[in-house]
């Protein structure tokens, strides 16, 4: 027997929980969105503390651009394996086969864009009526003013300005026929929180949020990760750094940082003492000021 | 290649225990600002954020470069919490945006509402989870209608702590006399408010006076900072630690070898504390059993308090559903079909008389009518208006319901989570009103 100290995580956690539960309660056909980065992985664990001893009860869903690190699809497939949790997967790379997105083309091309498609697909065809996202509202301004329930047209759109109120912790989840809601169960936790959280709970997690060794090239400011089909402009040069993962996403739009840190501890001092959100190293925020917003609108994560 | 990395070192392994109990210490304190740019309620809430280092530099730059793209001087810090298109471009706050910062002790959540009449419903939404609400008033103009509705909003929410900041001090050459006055007139006011605790602090957004540091100019005042009253009031007695309530969200049932029998009854307590061997009942059913166990995840916890979320097991097999809900056998909450409350109402289309709403509270999801409209609230002049029953988007009323099951409540002056509801159109399926239960 134990008695657990309300500290701020507890209580974040405590709310998450209490988000997820609805989810499984108010809708029939729920999945995680799951990308095996560290957000996904902390609303993973949420989802099993919520449910325990029973099993989760709904899928992961990983849309997959096809442009990961590979330890993240190891890690990915272990942790549902081990939890005999229900893992989809769902390929950009079909949308692209199917005629329905369009690769873009230049040396910035990216296949984060794509990623609404064929989630948008994945929705429909799995018939599913609420999907959980690990978005943050400290993350970027658009997402401050998303909902923990937030509603979707049948299109999969977002209409920021006409958002139903959520007051106190009751959540509507009511919707019609076709149209679905995206849920964000650790909205009010912030990137510190989140680590602070992995420390405490001692979660494991992939280990590209480590300090390792990687062949990078600067762009605009930020590092990235040398990847096969990553092209590189004439003047950018491939060097071997001491770095690490801030965020995981698609290689071709997701930073690294330069960092010597190989313990929680360490990125936790890291960050506190960092002078940059950790979407500045996301190059697909930098398209214009609304970028999140006008991705978010078409139906993005 | 899962790997956490531990560290082996103990100096740093006690090191770094050290600072893991530092994360550990940090309470959690929501509140909400109303205002507009004009209250230097923006540059208050940038105040807040520098100078605990919560505004990063690819934040700052991309504000600064919008600000300069708009032909601005300084540094629009607006910006920073106006963040859809539309917002902007309108140079307005639309809707409820949350901050978050922190200091080594409390880690801080700010709803920030736009402070127009016609965003009272965005106001009540922020308050709805606050802890304290920070009024700002400009030294210049005093206690004026706006002050009065952010109050009353504060004390018909039932946030627990209002902090009434006196801002734009250094445009009335720091004057105490100015400051006396303006106190003098707000707490003329204040027994229309049902508040209870209620702290006024002079400062200067613009210049930091008393925000964070001390300042030397207002030698009269020997109050503390704003900051230091964020970090430092007392939050513990805010939750009713006293009726034991635990509305239940879903049944747990693993159907596996292992826990082959378990049923569980997972929900968050949203009052009061539950112990292990405790005679409990159950509503609407009104049978009685013991609390078997308390269990979150893999471990089982003899005692459990708000707002924890954790799974109860009872001794005895009896059907208990989403929506039902465990309380004290000796405390039971007001069970009742008739229901008088104060509403927001939220919606273009106004509050029917005899009309038809879904209505949610806790986990219980019924309908109701309403009955009466008692009166609506005039909330710039704090009166009642006992003949004027249309009640439109951004007002707040009086009225009666009756529902189609029992509510099991407490008054929402006693418990926030089991004395408020929300109000759904059948049609549009829009959470229409926000209401508390008298």
């Amino acid at each position: 027997m134990e008695k657990v100290i309300m500290n701020h995580l507890r209580e974040l956690e405590s709310e998450s929980i209490h988000v997820i539960r609805e989810v499984a309660a108010q809708f029939e056909r729920p999945a995680l969105l799951f990308s095996g980065g560290k957000d996904s992985i902390v609303m993973f664990h949420l989802a099993r503390k919520a449910f325990y001893p029973a099993k989760v009860p709904f899928p992961l869903l990983h849309i997959d651009t096809g442009h990961n690190f590979q330890e993240t699809l190891d890690f990915r497939d272990n942790l549902a394996k081990e939890t005999g949790t229900e893992l989809i997967i769902k390929y950009v790379q079909d949308s692209i086969d199917q005629g329905k997105a369009v690769e873009e083309k230049g040396v910035n091309a990216s296949r984060n864009v794509l990623q609404t498609i064929t989630l948008l697909d994945a929705i429909e065809d799995l018939k599913l009526d609420a999907a959980m996202g690990g978005g943050r509202r400290d993350e970027e301004k658009a997402r401050a003013k998303e909902r923990f329930f937030s509603h979707r047209d049948e299109f999969g759109q977002w209409d920021p300005k006409n958002q139903r109120p959520e007051l106190w912790s009751l959540y509507n989840g009511r919707k019609n026929m076709g149209e679905h809601f995206r849920v964000f169960p650790i909205s009010n936790w912030t990137e510190m929180d989140v680590w602070q959280y992995i420390l405490m709970d001692n979660i494991p997690i992939p280990s590209l949020y480590f300090t390792h060794k990687r062949k990078v090239f600067q762009r605009d400011g930020n590092w990235l990760a040398a990847a096969p089909f990553m092209q590189l402009k004439e003047t950018e040069k491939l060097i071997e750094m001491d770095v690490r993962c801030r965020t995981i996403g698609d290689i071709t739009c997701t930073g690294v940082t330069l960092s010597k840190a190989n313990s929680l501890e360490d990125i936790i001092e890291e960050i506190a003492a960092t002078r940059t959100t950790e979407r500045g190293g996301r190059a697909d925020d930098k398209r214009s000021e609304a970028a999140m917003e006008d991705r978010k609108k078409e139906g993005y994560f | 290649m899962i790997n956490n990395q531990i560290n082996t070192n103990p100096k740093q392994n006690k090191m770094a225990e050290e600072k893991k109990r530092g994360y550990l210490d940090m309470e959690l304190l929501r509140f909400t600002t109303a205002g507009s740019v004009d209250d230097g309620k923006s540059t208050l809430i940038g105040r807040l954020l520098f100078d605990s280092k919560a505004i990063f530099e690819d934040q700052l730059d991309a504000i600064e470069l919008s600000s300069k793209r708009k032909g601005e001087e300084n540094i629009n810090l607006a910006l920073l919490t106006d963040g859809l298109r539309a917002e902007r471009e309108q140079g307005i706050t639309i809707d409820v945006a949350y901050r978050y910062f922190a200091t080594p002790k409390r880690k801080f959540i700010i709803a920030d509402t736009p402070g127009h009449i016609q965003y009272t419903r965005n106001m009540v939404t922020g308050a709805s989870t606050a802890n304290l609400a920070i009024i700002l008033v400009d030294a210049r103009h005093g206690v004026i209608e706006q002050t009065l509705r952010h109050s009353f909003i504060a004390s018909l929410l039932q946030i627990p702590h209002v902090v009434v900041c006196i801002n734009k001090m250094d445009l009335v050459e720091y004057s105490e006399e100015k400051y006396d006055a303006i106190k003098q007139k707000f707490m003329d006011f204040a027994p229309k408010f049902d508040v209870q605790d209620i702290h006024f602090i002079p400062i200067s957004a613009l210049n930091g006076d008393n925000v964070v540091k001390r300042s030397d100019k207002m030698p009269w005042y020997d109050g503390a900072t704003l900051m230091y009253t964020l970090e430092n009031v007392y939050i513990g007695s805010d939750q009713n630690h006293f009726d034991a309530r635990f509305p239940v969200q879903y049944v747990v049932r693993p159907q596996s070898k292992e826990f082959h029998d378990y049923r569980g009854y997972a929900g968050k307590i949203e009052g009061g504390i539950f112990n292990v061997g405790e005679e409990i009942k159950v509503l609407p059913s009104g049978l009685n059993s013991k609390i078997k166990s308390i269990d979150f995840f893999e471990a089982s916890l003899k005692t459990a308090a708000k707002p924890q979320s954790v799974t109860i097991t009872l001794e005895d097999d009896i059907d208990i559903s989403r929506g039902d809900m465990i309380v004290n056998s000796n405390n039971v909450p007001h069970i009742s079909q008739e229901i008088n409350l104060m509403i927001c109402w939220f919606n273009e289309k106004p509050l029917a008389l005899r009309g038809k709403y879904g209505l949610k509270h806790t986990s219980k999801d019924i309908k109701c009518m309403v009955t009466d409209i008692t009166y609506k609230m005039n909330i710039d002049k704090l009166e009642k208006d006992f003949s004027d029953k249309s009640i439109q988007m951004n007002d707040i009323a009086r009225i009666s319901i009756k529902t189609t099951a029992p509510l099991f409540y407490d008054s929402y002056r006693n418990n926030r989570n089991t004395g408020s509801v929300v109000l759904i159109d059948e049609g549009t399926n829009e959470t229409v009103a926000a209401g508390m239960i008298i």
